[in-house]
């Protein structure tokens, strides 16, 4: 069973999309990268990325996450920016009562889609 | 590239063009007014061919599924055959019936459609008169009247609320709406909510806060109304007399000069997070000036409102009008 289910299903996802925003804002390291963006618009996209990671139903494409984060590279976005992201899933999916071994999975499905955030060909 | 009839006759769109400027340029006069897809004055209607999605977001299902889009959004990449016309039939006629100051600068225009026009309070309508002119105003009384009443600020320069405040009594407009998402969804009448706006923002604020007492709300209900200066409040007694009448009401007066004792000295966003440090239970109104609209929706949701609890309508100001050679 997917951990999308076993948490919920759209309910948690919504609810891990509230935590986890709440903490990308919050967060010195990542936040600029948040700055003048619609929050509705940013809710939906993250809630699409979120059901993807927890094996959800999902139309995911690498290319519109390529589109959406290219104009963040001339602001300076890198790996660590991407750890941060992988950090707080993990921060959020554990408060919303999900065990370690399925954080570790839902991780490793998050690092999958590195090069698409950052542009590069797949090594 | 993509070939464009308007009302039967070829429209080139430029590069990076949107469809509403290459009417204007073309001599077509589309209503027109927000241009970032709000006021939805420049509604259009596809008659063959298929609407751009990201021209039709905001718009009722019932009109998207009809092929109708708005200009002001479309960027058309296939061919498209568009008629100006059709939206005319989707407008309501109305009279303006009184016109009366409530501050320094902002009037009640109080209107009286010719047909059926339901709303839910706080919701916005677009006036357009009859030259086609268009802006966006919030209703700011309960549906059940045969008036619709707007507050609207007076700008210096400002082509419809000088018009609106020189009077015109009897004047025919038309209305196109209602639209918009900040309003009184009822559901959980325990729940605490925070109505928060600036200047005319409190007209939606105050169809908000009629709507939840008469739906019978029980939860504390808290409004705060921020002004540049004391000059910019308005519905000062009647919010007060709500207040003293209504054990769950409060009303805070905000300015950011000049406060007199029962007035708030401070910017909205300090003031509300200052009262409210933790939102995490209550449902979040706001609305104004979208600058400080953006700054309080992301500190409300940082404050622990949920995303989902936080209704917001900000006010855009139409660009000053093109000067004509």
């Amino acid at each position: 069973m997917a951990l999308y289910d076993e948490l919920g299903g759209a309910a948690a996802v919504d609810k891990a999309v509230d935590i986890f925003y709440r903490r990308m804002l919050g967060d010195e390291r990542v936040a600029r990268f948040f700055e003048g963006v619609d929050m509705d618009k940013q809710a939906a996209k993250q809630k699409a990325f979120l059901t993807m990671v927890m094996g959800g139903p999902h139309n995911y494409t690498g290319k519109d996450m390529r589109t959406a984060h290219a104009p963040l590279l001339s602001k300076g976005l890198n790996d660590t920016h991407v750890d941060v992201v992988i950090e707080h899933l993990g921060g959020v999916l554990k408060e919303l009562g999900a065990s370690d071994a399925q954080i570790a999975q839902v991780a490793a499905l998050a690092n999958s889609v590195r090069d698409d955030v950052l542009s590069r060909s797949k090594a | 590239m993509a070939s464009l009839q308007c009302d039967g006759r070829s429209v080139e769109v430029g590069p990076g063009e949107s469809l509403l400027e290459a009417l204007l340029r073309a001599g077509v006069p589309l209503p027109h007014s927000c241009r970032v897809g709000a006021c939805q004055s420049c509604l259009v209607k596809a008659t063959a061919g298929t609407p751009p999605a990201e021209a039709q977001v905001g718009l009722r299902s019932s009109l998207a599924q009809q092929g109708y889009l708005l200009a002001c959004l479309a960027r058309p990449t296939t061919d498209l055959e568009i008629s100006t016309d059709a939206a005319a039939g989707l407008t309501v006629p109305a009279r303006v019936t009184s016109v009366v100051p409530l501050s320094a600068d902002v009037i009640r225009v109080m209107l009286a459609p010719a047909d059926a026009f339901p709303y839910r309070a706080g919701q916005y309508l677009t006036l357009l008169r009859e030259d086609g002119l268009a802006r966006s105003y919030s209703i700011a009384n309960l549906p059940g009247s045969e008036h619709l009443e707007l507050h609207v600020r007076v700008l210096p320069g400002g082509q419809m609320s000088q018009w609106l405040a020189s009077g015109p009594i009897g004047a025919s407009v038309s209305l196109r709406g209602p639209n918009g998402e900040c309003f009184y969804g009822g559901g959980e009448p325990d729940a605490p909510l925070v109505l928060a706006g600036t200047g005319t923002g409190l007209a939606p604020l105050w169809g908000i806060l009629n709507d939840a007492l008469l739906a019978g709300h029980l939860g504390p209900i808290h409004v705060l109304h921020g002004a540049r200066g004391p000059g910019g409040l308005y519905l000062v007694d009647e919010l007060t007399r709500l207040a003293t009448a209504n054990g769950n009401v409060a009303y805070s007066a905000c300015v950011l000069e000049g406060a007199s004792d029962e007035m708030t000295q401070g910017a909205l966003d300090d003031v509300l997070l200052k009262r409210f440090p933790n939102l995490a239970e209550h449902k979040v109104f706001l609305c104004g000036d979208p600058t400080l609209v953006q700054t309080m929706k992301r500190r409300a949701f940082l404050a622990g409102a949920r995303l989902a609890d936080i209704r917001s309508d900000a006010f855009v100001t139409a660009p000053p009008p093109q000067p004509t050679n």
